[in-house]
């Protein structure tokens, strides 16, 4: 049987980590191909739906990732963010997900190695944690 | 409700994509999905061609949605925005996958990149579907500029853009403009007095009839955006009414109390009340309050007493000025990287360590020493030793090339066999004399007879192991090209310290929203394309603010941010984005949750027709969406970044 490759939704600020993404890709840094990267412009836009959705559509893991708090360009939109996403793991713990679906980062746009690591890590891991419970639930 | 009609356009980009992306595969796939109605791919769609495939299926085939999937949208979503609307459809209908930066160029199997590639084209098919026409709009713009620092970079900024005609305010921290420029003696490879080419711009900038200089100032906060910022300054209190000081100096000769001038790298003495240096501009008196024995015991005012033109003002405020500007050029410089931090060099320690800008001053002729070379004690040095890459090139501290070193070292080199004749060793690393007229410095000062030892310097020490070495400073380095350790006795040892970051650079970059590189400087908007603008339209860098580097370069991009600044000016007008926040009055119940998170003041709570709504002031909203977020029922939404727009990409990207 071939190996589990997760699926992972990263949900990337325009700012940051979406470029920091981008140079990632000009500097050829490598990462698996596990992650898929949905641009928002800000990571205080992230809404709980997204998060959910993802899960109810049968992600492993989401990642949401935005600018330190003094790049934000948008002033203070990480820790609006933070809020939301302390909130949304307790839901997404009482939908049964393991910790380290959900993740929280910041990477600044110089810090495409850091990308890499984050996508690296968190590949690693939730291969380490299988299939998200929540595919079987929803398929039933 | 009309029919959505999709073109999707797979770009080779060369082989960037088609090397690593099956990219027809990828098209005929996109030929399968729901709507496209045409897929096409093809070498390199931002080309006049590529951009002409588009143009012509929206005319031909009547395409009422459009699909690129190629490079990263922040570099040509607005070239595909453009031909959408070009050929008459709306931009916003326009979506952009990236399969280049976020795939081709991260994966290097053909088969995942291709699948990949596929559910990237997948998500912004789904999503453009949802997209909608948005119209953007205009308004009137403020042609006035703020140059913030008076350096060489600011003062030719400044000057460029007020010879022009246009109001520019020239904000600088210290009491008068001038930075380093000022402080240097020489300038490289030509040899010419720095303070003798930069007077001339500084008196220029201190009576020009478009320049406002607010010097002793600082930012304390701004508002706004391109076309339209407002700032405070503040003004410190100089104790000294500007208007009436006539800078004759007698204030500070009978200041009975000296401190170590910062000018002169406290090489030099000066008065509590002083003016900087003799060129200084605005060429008026300070005093330095927390050295002032009147404010800090109560007694004393000697100056004032004899002060003719009564500009004394001991009861002077801080005092703050609101400006509005159109755009921005920060000119913020650098700081010298502390040689105290590399204890092994034993600068602050041994006498005759010195700092390059410390040697700068001492063969100033209008300097501490009258441009004499001595040692501590008064004697010439017979050896000096010139270590380059102190805090440069060195993982522990900064990891980037100051780029200015090497040359100002040989110029220290051959200054000291002009004026004093004595033995001189370079320990370098490498040199890098890449300038215009560098390389032939270079071998003008090797024949000269300096010697060059390649090798980082280990350690400077006191303690002599031979009879030479006795009362001398040993210079330990390894000589790489000899494979050996040599000890080098002298008798000054001159640090070529790394440019850093200023000490405040966070603040300022945080107070602009610019980004920083990991390395401290502020980042440009494009590192090859667009190094003068910044992450915030209407800002722009130059000078060393943006990196290290000489004064022909600073003054090259201190133009080129004013060129910048000059072409918003001449447009007259700034577009609004139309991707802000929207409400729909029926779901609203004026909870007021959006008017509290918006850290810009955008949504209101107002009575409509006796009805009470949210309504967002689009001027003032910057599209972040924290609004939409905490809004309970749904009624609140960002144009372009719908609930829905987002919500089909995630789930267009798992179904498969």
């Amino acid at each position: 049987m071939a190996e589990f490759e997760p699926k992972i939704i990263a949900l990337c600020c325009n700012w940051c980590t979406y470029a920091a993404a981008d140079i990632a890709g000009t500097s050829r840094i490598h990462y698996p191909s596990n992650v898929r990267i949905v641009r928002v412009m800000c990571s205080g836009m992230v809404d709980p739906i997204y998060i959910l959705k993802a899960f109810e559509m049968g992600a492993d893991g989401v990642l949401i990732a935005g600018c330190h708090e003094a790049d934000c360009h948008y002033l203070n939109g990480p820790p609006k963010c933070d809020a939301m996403f302390e909130k949304m793991k307790r839901v997404v713990n009482m939908l049964g997900l393991e910790d380290g679906r959900l993740r929280r980062e910041m990477i600044s746009t110089s810090e495409a190695p850091i990308f890499a690591q984050v996508i690296e890590g968190m590949v690693k891991q939730i291969k380490k944690l299988g299939h998200s419970p929540l595919q079987e639930r929803v398929k039933v | 409700m009309e029919e959505i009609k999709t073109g999707v356009y797979i770009c080779h980009c060369g082989l960037n994509i088609a090397g690593t992306v099956d990219v027809e595969e990828v098209a005929e796939y996109a030929g399968t999905l729901p709507n496209v109605v045409v897929a096409r791919d093809y070498h390199y769609m931002c080309s006049e061609i590529g951009q002409g495939l588009i143009k012509d299926d929206i005319k031909n085939l009547g395409l009422n949605r459009v699909v690129v999937a190629s490079c990263s949208p922040r570099m040509h979503e607005p070239t595909f925005r453009r031909a959408c609307q070009d050929a008459g459809l709306n931009p916003y209908l326009f979506e952009h996958a990236n399969i280049r930066e976020h795939c081709s160029w991260v994966h290097d199997n053909r088969q995942i990149a291709t699948e990949k590639a596929k559910d990237l084209v997948r998500a912004a098919v789904k999503r453009v579907s949802y997209n909608e026409p948005l119209e953007t709009k205009e308004r009137p713009l403020n042609p006035n500029v703020m140059v913030v620092g008076g350096g060489i970079a600011g003062i030719q900024a400044a000057l460029d853009i007020a010879n022009g005609e246009h109001r520019v305010y020239l904000v600088e921290k210290e009491p008068a403009i001038g930075g380093h420029m000022a402080q240097l003696d020489r300038t490289f490879p030509t040899l010419d007095c720095s303070e003798c080419i930069l007077t001339p711009k500084m008196t220029e900038v201190g009576q020009h009839p478009f320049i406002t200089l607010l010097a002793y100032s600082e930012i304390e906060g701004i508002v706004g955006s391109v076309g339209n910022f407002k700032v405070r300054v503040k003004k410190k209190a100089r104790y000294v009414d500007e208007e009436k000081c006539t800078g004759c100096g007698i204030c500070e000769e009978k200041c009975p109390w000296k401190v170590d001038s910062e000018f002169e790298m406290g090489l030099g003495k000066r008065g509590v009340i002083y003016v900087p240096f003799a060129q200084a501009i605005p060429h008026v008196a300070t005093i330095d309050k927390e050295h002032c024995v009147y404010f800090l015991k109560g007694k004393c005012r000697a100056c004032e007493k004899f002060c003719d033109a009564k500009a004394v003002n001991f009861e002077q405020k801080d005092e703050i000025v609101e400006l509005e500007v159109g755009s921005i050029i920060l000119t913020t410089g650098y700081d010298l990287f502390d040689a105290r931090s590399i204890s092994q060099y034993g600068y602050g320690r041994y006498d005759n360590v010195l700092t390059g800008l410390e040697f700068e001053r001492m063969t100033c002729a209008a300097g501490p020493t009258e441009g004499k070379i001595l040692l501590k004690d008064g004697r010439e040095p017979e050896r000096v030793a010139i270590v380059h890459c102190v805090g440069s090139r060195d993982q522990n501290y900064h990891e980037y090339c100051s780029r200015v070193c090497c040359m100002y070292g040989l110029k220290y080199a051959h200054l000291i066999k002009e004026l004093i004749k004595a033995e001189v060793y370079q320990m370098y690393i490498d040199m890098r004399c890449f300038g215009e007229g560098f390389e032939e410095f270079y071998r003008r000062v090797c024949d000269e007879g300096v010697n060059f030892i390649r090798g980082k310097v280990a350690k400077v020490t006191n303690v002599s192991l031979t009879e030479e070495e006795q009362g001398k400073l040993i210079v330990i380095a390894e000589d790489t090209l000899l494979g050996g350790i040599v000890r080098v006795p002298v008798d000054m040892v001159i640090l070529c310290t790394a440019l850093e970051p200023r000490s405040d650079a966070e603040n300022v970059a945080k107070l602009l929203t610019i980004n920083r590189r990991a390395d401290g400087f502020f980042m440009e908007k494009h590192v090859k394309l667009d190094p003068v603008a910044t992450a915030t339209d209407g800002v722009f860098i130059a000078g060393c603010c943006e990196g290290p580097k000489d004064i022909p370069d600073t003054v090259a991009q201190a133009s080129a941010a004013a060129a910048k600044a000059l072409s918003v000016i001449s447009r007259g007008r700034v577009v609004i984005e139309p991707t802000v926040a929207q409400v729909n009055e029926v779901l609203c119940q004026a909870c007021g949750r959006c008017e509290e998170i918006c850290d810009f003041h955008a949504p209101k709570v107002i009575s409509k027709d006796g009805v009470r709504v949210s309504s967002v002031d689009a001027a003032l909203c910057k599209g972040c969406g924290a609004c939409a977020v905490v809004c309970p029922t749904g009624a609140m939404s960002v144009r372009h970044s719908t609930r829905e727009q987002i919500t089909s990409m995630v789930e267009a990207l798992l179904e498969v």
